[in-house]
């Protein structure tokens, strides 16, 4: 079966174009990127004023299966997935119980398999429990389906293991996300410390518990050879580290989440829960050098952190209730405003949001050559819609986004050459 | 003047709206100095023979404590029946909360039986805005972590307007540990709306970031300003704090930001000394002190019925 995507201005960074070009896939293949192609397809989907690129990939996902199905599940979660464009995401291991076997990982992937929303990519933990104490088995979480490693939610603070799993992780070559909270500074904190906690009379969270596991990340990264991820940047004081060890040739590459460009420490205000996420909203020079460092590479990915809980967790006193928030619907449109601003290009866009992603984890995507497996997302950059609540195919709606104007939206998503997504509507089996 | 006379004089004055004493930060100079003039008036009830007015007569008030507290649930305990009001005792030891109920469950519980008014104490910063949001009663914050403590904010100004006359000027310094109280935030709105001027002493690790954007001045050094003062109010220090690592021993704090005797000679003649309690004598205070003829401790204990009178009829009364 043949599907030809018309008319559509196709971004696909990886192959230099950034143009009017059709693409033909043959059952789930790229078959043909070109000009004005004339082939006969069963399936024509007109991209007229859209962006057509490869699949959206999301690094940094809670899908909260198993243990916390009542947050979200691997159905509800592909589903705000494909909403937001994504055609493949990757759940972190903090679940219950904890990822960290390879029968855990099979398990993931067989559920994605038999839901067919998508696909996902699962990280293994690198410690037992995530406990920081013992290494998981890197090559077992592998050869199950793993694509990276990390204990997310949790620092590794022992720097003698996280060593000992940077060196390892080599003969592998999996890339280790790290979560980075210096655990003393964190202490009881619930938002970032300054005049804004100090008026709320919050426990507050200094840029320095981040910024030092940052220094000390880089500092074992070089000592290692290991490839490092940082997960969720939300400061100038880690950018400036990460900027300078990228250019001291460390391998180390870093995400940021759209909340971190699009709000301040004073959405906190009235104690807002849907503010409260770890690492916290800071201020405003972190969200302008956040732009700057998406504008000069210093950060690779945008991720969504996408962090389901429910409304009667989040209902309640701002220290007491879980930090978090959902972002795989929000993401898209919350990025695509850099390019509105100039930050970025489309074409930066689908890099960190699709190329970049692929090329961290080592998977061939990423990009729509021919014979490439058709994951594709074609979205109208000018499409405006507003958050709401009941629209929200997540299981939770902890957005602190709920009634923003949007501007951007996909309209449709292919995975493996199967339409899912359709003119904004999931296509269910 | 008669209980009804009074009743129309304060209905006359009351340019108060609001159903909830969230914080004294909201509240306009214009409101403070109205809850100081009702509380003024109400003053004087608490000494009559008969110590009650009827203007809260047929109203409901619940105590809601989740923390530990005698003084503050009695004073407004005092102060509800003293406007004849209905109060009714809710302490999170033995009740529902102790169970898993949400804070929002218990409040909503606690409304269904028509209350108008709930006075809560909580260990959260936040949870009293976030109660009232909640719920249709009325809400007043009696202290939620270490956000703010208003009513005793203002019976703190209230009690500096009676001895000083007048805030606007008046220089104040509140001592010891800054960070984690809510009566420290408290006077500082309020204080600052009504134009005194703030120092804040205590130990470097004891005074929270960027608080110099309220318009304060801070130090570490307590002798050093201790004489240009009209007020100190003296916070309490909670010996737990010793463990987090923000002072060495009660000892040493005692030696740098304790108010003794000899400390005391240093400052005006007419300085006031203030506590918002319970004192841990001979630490930030001296027994000579508190119990000295700068004291004004039980003048504040005095004033908070009144204070909370008027803050418990502003807000019972505020259209619903």
């Amino acid at each position: 079966m043949k599907t030809l995507i018309k008319n559509g201005h196709l971004v696909d960074p990886k192959n230099q174009i950034d143009g009017l070009m059709d693409v033909l896939i043959e059952s789930t293949r790229i078959k043909k990127v070109a000009q004005s192609i004339t082939e006969k397809a069963e399936i024509v989907i007109d991209a007229q004023g859209k962006i057509v690129c490869p699949g959206l990939i999301d690094v940094h996902v809670h899908l909260r299966l198993p243990g916390f199905e009542y947050k979200e599940t691997i159905e509800t979660g592909l589903r705000a997935a494909l909403k937001g464009g994504f055609t493949g995401v990757c759940p972190m291991p903090n679940t219950n119980p904890i990822v960290d076997r390879r029968s855990d990982i099979e398990f993931l992937i067989g559920e994605a398999r038999r839901v067919a929303l998508g696909r996902i990519w699962p990280v293994g933990a690198v410690t037992l429990k995530e406990e920081g104490r013992e290494l998981t088995e890197f090559g077992e979480l592998k050869k199950g389906g793993a694509v990276a490693l990390s204990d997310d939610g949790h620092p590794v603070s022992d720097s003698n293991i996280l060593r000992r799993a940077c060196e390892y992780s080599r003969k592998f070559d999996l890339v280790i996300m790290v979560h980075c909270q210096d655990e003393g500074l964190f202490c009881d904190g619930c938002m970032n410390e300054g005049f804004v906690s100090t008026r709320l009379g919050l426990p507050g969270i200094p840029v320095e518990s981040e910024s030092i596991e940052v220094a000390r990340d880089i500092q074992l990264a070089d000592l290692t050879g290991a490839r490092l991820h940082f997960c969720h940047i939300s400061s100038k004081k880690s950018l400036d580290l990460i900027r300078e060890a990228k250019a001291r040739g460390s391998r180390v590459t870093a995400e940021t989440c759209p909340h971190y460009f699009h709000l301040t420490e004073e959405a906190v205000l009235h104690y807002n829960t849907n503010a409260k996420m770890n690492p916290p909203l800071r201020t405003e020079a972190d969200v302008q050098a956040i732009k700057q460092s998406l504008k000069d590479g210093t950060i690779d990915i945008i991720s969504t952190d996408h962090a389901p809980h429910t409304e009667s967790e989040k209902e309640a006193e701002f220290d007491k209730a879980p930090f978090g928030i959902i972002g795989l619907e929000t993401s898209l449109a919350l990025s695509l405003t850099l390019v509105e601003e100039k930050v970025l290009s489309v074409s930066d866009l689908v890099m960190k949001m699709s190329v970049k992603p692929a090329e961290i984890l080592r998977i061939d995507h990423g990009h729509l050559s021919e014979g490439a497996a058709a994951d594709v997302t074609i979205f109208d950059p000018k499409l405006e819609w507003i958050v709401e609540k009941e629209k929200l195919e997540s299981k939770s709606k902890n957005s602190p986004f709920l009634g923003w104007r949007m501007r951007g939206k996909a309209t449709d998503v292919l995975v493996d050459g199967r339409i899912l997504l359709k003119d904004g509507e999931i296509l269910d089996k | 003047m008669t209980d009804d006379r009074r009743q129309e004089k304060l209905k006359a004055k009351a340019r108060w709206t609001r159903k909830d004493l969230l914080s004294v930060e909201e509240l306009s100079r214009e409101e403070i100095e109205l809850i100081l003039t009702t509380a003024e008036s109400f003053k004087e009830v608490s000494t009559r023979d008969v110590k009650k007015v009827p203007v809260l007569r047929g109203k409901t008030i619940a105590n809601l404590f989740f923390e530990p507290s005698t003084r503050t649930r009695t004073s407004f305990e005092v102060a509800a029946k003293r406007l004849s009001a209905d109060i009714i005792n809710f302490s999170s030891t033995g009740s529902s909360t102790s169970k898993g109920e949400s804070l929002a469950d218990t409040a909503k519980n606690i409304e269904a039986m028509h209350v108008d008014t709930i006075v809560m104490r909580h260990s959260s910063s936040g949870s009293a805005e976030y109660l009232a949001r909640c719920v249709k009663a009325g809400v007043i914050n009696a202290g939620d972590g270490i956000h703010e403590h208003p009513t005793q904010g203002l019976l703190d100004i209230f009690t500096m307007r009676e001895k000083k006359k007048s805030i606007k000027g008046l220089r104040v310094c509140l001592v010891g540990d800054i960070l984690h109280s809510r009566v420290a935030r408290s006077n500082i709105w309020g204080l600052k709306k009504l134009g005194a001027r703030i120092t804040l002493c205590g130990p470097p690790t004891l005074i929270p970031p960027g608080i110099e954007k309220l318009g304060v001045e801070v130090t570490y050094d307590l002798d050093s300003v201790i004489k240009d003062q009209d007020v100190l109010n003296i916070l309490r220090i909670q010996l737990e704090r010793q463990k987090g690592a923000f002072f060495p021993s009660i000892r040493e704090y005692a030696a740098e930001y304790g108010i003794s005797q000899e400390r005391m000679l240093k400052a005006k003649k007419d300085v006031i000394v203030m506590h918002p309690g319970p004192i841990n004598r001979g630490v930030e205070l001296a027994s000579e002190v508190a119990d000295g003829p700068q004291s004004v401790i039980l003048d504040q204990v005095t004033n908070g019925v009144a204070v909370r009178m008027a803050v418990l009829f502003h807000t019972t009364m505020a259209e619903r």
